[in-house]
């Protein structure tokens, strides 16, 4: 009996679970990665030749970072496993792929597990378009994965634990960090602590990174409104001004600001899969349409991990292995499914806490209305809060696709992923409609720039 | 119960041909209603090509397209709006001695029909258009030609209706026509009714449905165009760039905007589903075309693809629109079925459909679009499936 | 290293790797991303085509697609997710207008 083909997208904590159920169950999946090593973001792994230990770069999550790299090493020979290689459109039952530049294949598949992981969600500020100005996961990247701080003197500004992890990363491996800055206010996470008592574990540790930043002299400022990052076009940020939360201005001469407010899911896949979205008001973002187990609404298509749900890197991992069991179950595939409930419930108590983190640190909406007219919304385009305006108010491009055709905001080559909420909110305030009604940036192929070398390769439809 | 809401015209369907039609027509006074199911220019309009070409036409089509050409030219002072339309020529290449005749051929022809060709080859063709592949032995050039925004085109001629006084109803899908008595009836699916002596059909990819519905059939099937657009990348490629070729996938076309991104399209179509009112690109389709894109202009092979898209045109078996009046209903006419080559045209349609509905006739000859050019065919399909089901039976 | 925008804090003992920016010659160390390399010496990756000045990446993760530079062939790089080799020749200006002609 021919073995169904199942596809699983990422190499992080989902899709290595993923796998591993799969494999367990006596299948072969295919991993396609657009990383060169396997572990995600979270866990991402330093390249070949790097000294530093788990305890450096993972600091408490060190063992779950090494257990997870094990076991992504023990199934390697198992899988098909294809590193450096984008999945850029997905059609009825087949994942198309480019590797090596312009390498072009198509992959069938019975059943395709998307664990595409997320990004930063950021909210545009006045000059974070100067050079010098990174997200959150950036900064922690040129730290875990290039053992380098983004700047000399660094200013982290946002919400959301990442903010404190990765100032206190900085910290601890010898940065200098000036200050932290905190959208959210104290109030609003004392009001989430029983959500956030769902997993004390993370409760404790969030309390003990705002410990080394405070033994390390970083200011830490909560209640802040950010006003603009500043400094030349030639020689990139050289300041950042906020509002503190008793209405004074603050200001701190930096070279580099970290900036984040928790994450958004990497759902393009997902979109072009035609998976139904909907809009959770909670995080005021659209996110793809999953019951418990990951199935999407499109039949063979299962969703894991924070391309779907933002539930960390514990909850991708036990997303991962439920949406195996769930594709085996679907297939047929004889497997054990003893461990579903267990999983399940698991999710519940990720799902209470995502909830509290929401709640602690929200994504600050209104500063998208907020924002000066000359501040730029979308990067790729250099296109400014005003003319996003203009175009609402002149041309009644009140729906997001409609507002992106005639202003270009999410036209660029990021396609919308920093600036689709912000400028959904932006033109949300602007024609004075609720931000669900704005709608969403419709999903297009390719899911990342595709080369026009890109080769037909006739021969690489594989079985 | 809300009164219908009446005017001399209603317009069904806002993308370009409706909103330019709705907008001459106010110019000429006539008052009008435009109904868009869902916003004005969202469909085919929106994701055309851009291309404001005249060469290449099917030579009858050229005196539409004249006059069409002459408004693209004052859209600015006409809309308070542009659409970024930039004189910058057109150029279509061809590989082989054998397509060098033809486009020769065509050049000396659309001359008697008004339009001045240049055919250059050689260090000539060379000199002027050194993207061109070694593969492309020489060329025709039409210097008037150009392009504009196909995103914009449409909603600033809605916009300019609106302000020009027609109504402007968008979110507005029709249920049903019908003649009830010397008025049209037009009702929408919300439950309001619209009445006019006039009604003009620019539904598109949907117009054949309603033609029908007046007994004129019309063999139109859907397809999706195989659009893209690059990254951003200094301006160096002037005119519009095409191909002339007897082969279908190798009619590939690209034009770069002065932002720097390099808009392409054509190779092979891809299937549609109107009900859902959008389309998608093949992936092979998007594959060929970049093979084909990289032999007309091979330097476009360093450059990234940003995304693709597709929409939903109506192509008629004949490659010509329907446009005219009706043949068999008085007071109703039809702009719809332009075939992947409305663009250009859009701003003459609209013209042209607003002086025959205002005066009964248009200085323009738009008799080769006639929809009774069907009429004959269908009343042979009407015939055929009776015989058969008796010879069934 | 002076100049630069990059701090590096650890690794620093690897086998070095010469590459050319702009003309210049720069040395990175085995195992940086060009984007690291670039930044450890020119301190920006790119020019934004739209007038706001020079751009040094934002998310270091493949996803904002802000650290494409060129080669001198006129290849395309990512840079954050291009580990440098051994001769890469890139420019951190763009393309000059010339660009489409066939060479």
């Amino acid at each position: 009996m021919a073995q169904p083909r199942v596809i699983v997208v990422g190499a992080g904590p989902a899709g290595v679970r993923c796998a591993q159920t799969l494999v367990a169950a006596g299948l072969t999946p295919t991993v396609v990665d657009e990383g060169r090593r396997d572990g995600g973001q979270i866990y991402r792994r330093q390249p070949e030749g790097f000294k530093r230990s788990y305890v450096n770069l993972y600091g408490s999550e060190a063992t779950k970072a090494q257990d997870l790299h094990r076991s992504f090493e023990a199934i390697r020979p198992k899988v098909d496993y294809r590193p450096e290689t984008l999945a850029w459109n997905v059609t009825a039952n087949k994942l198309h792929v480019v590797h090596d530049g312009n390498q072009t294949a198509t992959l069938p598949f019975d059943a395709l597990v998307v664990c595409s992981g997320a990004t930063d969600r950021l909210m545009p500020v006045e000059g974070w378009n100067l050079a010098g100005c990174y997200s959150l996961g950036g900064a922690q990247i040129a730290l875990k994965s290039q053992a380098c701080a983004i700047g000399r003197r660094v200013v982290f500004m946002g919400t959301g634990p990442l903010l404190y992890l990765v100032a206190s990363q900085y910290v601890q491996a010898g940065a200098t960090v000036l200050a932290v800055l905190d959208t959210s206010r104290f109030s609003q996470r004392v009001r989430a602590l029983p959500a956030l008592a769902a997993r004390p574990g993370l409760l404790l540790k969030g309390m003990t990174l705002n410990r080394i930043l405070r033994k390390a002299g970083v200011a830490v400022h909560s209640g802040i409104t950010p006003l603009r990052i500043t400094g030349a076009a030639s020689t990139g940020v050289q300041g950042v001004t906020v509002r503190s939360s008793v209405g004074s201005e603050l200001h701190f001469d930096c070279d580099a600001v970290a900036l984040g407010y928790h994450l958004r899911a990497e759902s393009q896949l997902a979109d072009l899969a035609r998976c139904e979205f909907q809009f959770d008001s909670e995080s005021r973002q659209w996110l793809p349409k999953i019951d418990r187990d990951g199935r999407s609404t499109t039949s063979g298509v299962y969703l894991a991990g924070d391309g779907a749900r933002i539930l960390g890197a514990d909850g991708a991992e036990a997303a991962g292995r439920l949406a195996a069991l769930a594709v085996l179950a679907d297939l047929g595939q004889p497997a054990s499914l003893d461990q579903m409930p267990k999983l399940r419930r698991t999710l519940d108590k990720m799902d209470r806490f995502r909830r509290g983190l929401i709640q602690a640190f929200p994504w600050p909406h209104a500063q998208a209305a907020a924002l000066p007219d000359a501040a730029v919304v979308c990067r790729c385009e250099t296109i400014t809060a005003g003319e996003l305006r203009r175009v609402v108010n002149d041309m009644g491009g009140s729906e997001m696709n409609r507002a992106k055709a005639f202003s270009r905001v999410g036209m660029g080559r990021c396609q919308g992923r920093f600036c689709g909420h912000a400028a959904a909110e932006v033109v949300a305030h602007a024609a004075g409609v609720p931000i669900e009604m704005v709608g969403r940036l419709r999903g297009q192929a390719p899911v990342k720039p595709l080369p026009m070398a890109a080769l037909e390769n006739p021969g690489a439809v594989n079985a | 119960m809300p009164e219908d809401l009446k005017a001399d015209v209603i317009v069904v369907g806002g993308g370009l041909m409706g909103a330019a039609s709705a907008f001459f027509l106010r110019k000429r006074g006539r008052s009008v209603i435009l109904l868009e199911r869902g916003l004005v220019g969202q469909q085919a309009s929106g994701v055309s090509f851009g291309n404001v070409r005249r060469q290449g036409r099917y030579l009858p089509q050229l005196p539409l397209a004249h006059r069409s050409r002459a408004i693209w030219g004052q859209t600015k002072e006409l809309l308070g709006d542009d659409a970024e339309f930039l004189v910058t020529g057109h150029v279509r290449g061809v590989y082989d001695e054998a397509q060098a005749a033809v486009v020769e051929k065509y050049a000396k022809d659309a001359r008697g029909w008004g339009l001045d060709l240049e055919l250059v080859g050689g260090r000539e063709f060379r000199r002027r258009f050194p993207f061109f592949g070694a593969n492309v032995i020489c060329g025709s050039y039409s210097p008037d030609d150009g392009h504009a925004n196909p995103r914009l085109a449409a909603p600033a001629f809605g916009r300019a209706a609106a302000r020009a006084g027609a109504r402007v109803i968008e979110n507005c899908e029709v249920l049903a026509i019908d003649k009830d008595g010397e008025d049209f009836r037009v009702q929408a699916v919300d439950g309001r009714t619209f009445r006019a002596p006039s009604a003009l059909i620019c539904a598109g990819a949907w117009g054949d449905k309603l033609s029908a519905a007046f007994g004129e059939p019309v063999p139109m099937t859907p397809h999706g165009p195989s659009m893209g657009v690059t990254e951003p990348v200094p301006y160096g490629i002037i005119p519009v760039v095409g191909v002339s070729t007897k082969v279908a996938h190798e009619v590939v076309y690209f034009r770069q905007v002065k932002r720097g991104n390099i808009v392409f399209g054509g190779g092979l179509r891809g299937p549609d589903y109107p009900d859902l009112k959008r389309a998608y690109v093949l992936p092979e389709n998007l594959r060929r075309q970049l093979r084909e894109l990289r032999r007309l202009a091979p330097e476009l092979g360093k450059l990234q693809v940003l995304r693709t898209w597709s929409g939903i045109e109506g192509y008629m078996r004949d490659e010509l629109p329907v446009m005219g009046p009706s043949g068999r209903v008085s007071g109703l006419y039809y702009a719809f079925g332009f075939c992947g080559h409305g663009f250009q045209l859009g701003p003459g349609v609209g013209d042209v459909m607003a002086e025959l509905i205002d005066t009964g006739v248009t200085t323009t000859p738009i008799e080769p679009f006639h929809i009774r050019r069907f009429a004959a065919s269908a009343a042979n399909a009407q015939t055929t499936p009776r015989a058969a089901a008796s010879a069934t039976a | 290293m002076t100049a630069g925008r990059f701090i590096r804090l650890a690794e620093t003992v690897r086998a070095p790797v010469r590459l050319e920016a702009d003309g210049k010659p720069i040395v990175a160390l085995e195992g940086d991303t060009l984007l690291v390399a670039l930044l450890g010496s020119v301190g920006h990756l790119r020019h934004s085509e739209f007038g706001d000045g020079v751009r040094a990446g934002l998310c270091l993760m493949g996803a904002c697609q802000d650290c494409w530079v060129w080669t001198e062939h006129g290849e395309r790089l990512r840079a954050c997710t291009t580990v440098v080799r051994e001769g890469l020749r890139v420019t951190t200006g763009p393309l000059d207008a010339t660009w489409p002609n066939h060479a």
